[in-house]
């Protein structure tokens, strides 16, 4: 499909991605305002980010924002990828087409009805919601998206080398861990990140699941922002893009080095 | 192939874990839409009491009702939350198809490594918050915001345009945001495409647009469905752009729903709304479904 671009092809591109990034562009511009008023520039300043540091509301709904994302990100890696495993290797099994339909279901359902349901859940059980709850609610909700990732590598993948150690005896456990995971590591390492940043960024299924003293970011910015534009938030929201922006950076480095080492090796 | 016990391990795992924690909730649901509005905790009548054996499930199963249900379809509000949802999902998800697709045809024409660039910076903005990203337009659109002072320096217009709680200010925050689930789709099936196809079509004679009305469009079809589906069905139940963008004279059903629970503590009603919504999507939701399988069927 590759080929010469026309006007047409390269206008596309060039409106496509300012479209993308002016928002957030000036997002992170307006940051940097030292008026109050964000149509007026006062001039660089670095205030908001000051007045950000004494603020122990954002920052305790950070540190809770964090917590629930690293924990639900690490359990939806483990059963969307044990959840992939079984849709690419267990063949048919009973119940195979409700399994896919509560794998995909997720993907698109709206939040609204995943987080009604998951808070009546809690209730019908009598639960109290709080910490705990939100990272069950993250972790359903992102195992799906773990799946997707982790079985697209899973499909395009050579068996033979794991034909080879259950044909030399090993136990289907070490042939994983010793084969099969290594070679899937890097989709499950960017599954877990697709996750940890999933978990990051809802708002509403946590909105519906958390209860007192588990305030999450989105939920503290949301009640602040509906009360309409501060600067204080246009300083929180720079650094949530700086810090998911550093882990992609770091993250695709890692999986450069990875390569190269394995290339180097094999050579 | 043998079944050994760890394979069983690992189709029973996560199956249990999604019963438990995405079927079971819906049953829920269900069962509470059924049920009536009570000044108790939790606030709805009948409560499923177990411990009174059979006697319990048969006073439980009488006073269910259908009370939530005839509320949606005596209030037109309800009706009109749908529709309204239905429309901007389905306007929302034409301009997307129709950006997103010069866009991803671009993108796959690129050589490479451009390519590999390109596509990486379009889907970067998909893992910087949501919030975010609306919260970006807030700053823009708000009256004495950037598009006002750019519009009026420019002397296209004398006053600042009211463009937040509007309905245009919905439409570029669902755009803005789910452009990638669209672009990404359309992008995997035109980039598998086979450029001899349309240098054929154009050796016969072909016009560009015949060209690609009969051949890019065919082609891109599975592309086409998925990123339509991708965007249409969370749109429609979409809580957080209307509400910080949208006005609040004419509610999308997510909002509708959210204010039942929160604001009216009408937990029957909300689940009743949820209920509905569900079997609303249910069509589009089936189709992504049984697309979904056919490329995992067919990957194999």
């Amino acid at each position: 499909m590759q080929g010469r671009l026309t006007r047409v092809n390269l206008a596309a591109l060039a409106i496509g991605l300012a479209f993308l990034y002016l928002p957030i562009a000036i997002l992170v511009i307006y940051s940097f305002n030292d008026s109050r008023l964000v149509g007026v520039w006062g001039g660089w300043s670095l205030r908001w980010y000051r007045d950000l540091l004494g603020n122990q509301a954002m920052l305790d709904a950070a540190w809770a924002s964090l917590r629930v994302a690293v924990l639900s990100a690490s359990i939806a890696t483990v059963l969307g990828t044990l959840a992939a495993l079984a849709l690419v290797r267990a063949g048919r099994f009973a119940g195979r087409t409700a399994f896919v339909a509560m794998i995909y279901a997720p993907l698109v359902m709206p939040e609204v009805i995943t987080g009604l349901s998951l808070l009546l859940l809690f209730v019908a059980i009598n639960i109290d919601r709080g910490f705990w709850t939100v990272v069950i609610a993250h972790a359903t909700l992102t195992l799906c998206f773990v799946t997707v990732v982790v079985q697209a590598r899973l499909l395009d993948f050579d068996r033979s080398l794991e034909e080879a150690a259950t044909d030399l005896g090993c136990p289907p456990w070490r042939v994983f861990m010793t084969i099969t995971l290594p070679l899937i590591a890097p989709a499950v390492v960017a599954a877990w990140m697709l996750a940890f940043t999933l978990s990051l960024d809802d708002l509403v299924i946590a909105s519906f699941t958390s209860g007192p003293g588990a305030t999450t970011l989105p939920i503290r910015i949301y009640s602040e922002v509906r009360l309409g534009v501060k600067p204080e938030i246009n300083a929180v929201c720079t650094i949530m893009i700086a810090v998911v922006a550093s882990v992609l950076i770091v993250a695709s480095l890692l999986s450069k080095l990875t390569v190269a080492s394995r290339t180097q090796r094999s050579a | 192939m043998k079944r050994s016990w760890s394979m069983i391990l690992v189709v029973a795992v996560p199956y249990l874990w999604l019963a438990a924690f995405f079927l079971v909730p819906f049953l829920i649901v269900l069962k509470i839409s059924l049920s009536q509005t009570a000044l108790a905790q939790p606030p709805y009548l009948p409560v499923l009491d177990l411990a009174a054996g059979w006697r319990g499930l048969r006073g439980f199963v009488t006073a269910l009702s259908l009370e939530g249900y005839a509320l949606l379809f005596s209030d037109p509000l309800y009706l009109f939350s749908y529709l309204k949802s239905l429309a901007i999902g389905a306007g929302a998800t034409a301009i997307l198809l129709l950006l997103g697709f010069p866009l991803a045809y671009a993108l796959a024409r690129t050589p490479q490594p451009a390519q590999g660039v390109l596509l990486v910076l379009v889907v970067l903005p998909f893992w910087t918050s949501f919030l975010i990203r609306i919260y970006a337009w807030m700053n823009i659109l708000q009256r004495d915001g950037l598009l006002n002072g750019a519009l009026q320096a420019l002397g296209v217009v004398d006053a600042p345009i009211p463009w937040l709680a509007t309905d245009a200010a919905v439409m570029i925050g669902l755009v803005y945001s789910y452009l990638p689930f669209m672009v990404l789709p359309l992008y995997a099936s035109l980039q598998k495409m086979d450029t001899a196809l349309l240098e054929a079509a154009a050796d016969l004679g072909a016009p560009a647009w015949k060209t690609f009305w009969l051949v890019t469009v065919p082609l891109a079809r599975p592309g086409i469905v998925a990123g339509s589906l991708l965007c249409f069905i969370p749109i429609v139940g979409e809580f957080v752009i209307p509400d910080l963008l949208g006005g609040s004279q004419s509610l999308m059903i997510g909002q509708t729903l959210w204010i039942e629970f929160f604001g009216n503590k009408d937990w029957p009603v909300a689940s009743a709304l949820a209920v509905a919504l569900l079997a609303v999507l249910l069509v589009p939701i089936v189709l992504y479904q049984r697309q979904q399988m056919r490329a995992l069927e067919g990957g194999r």
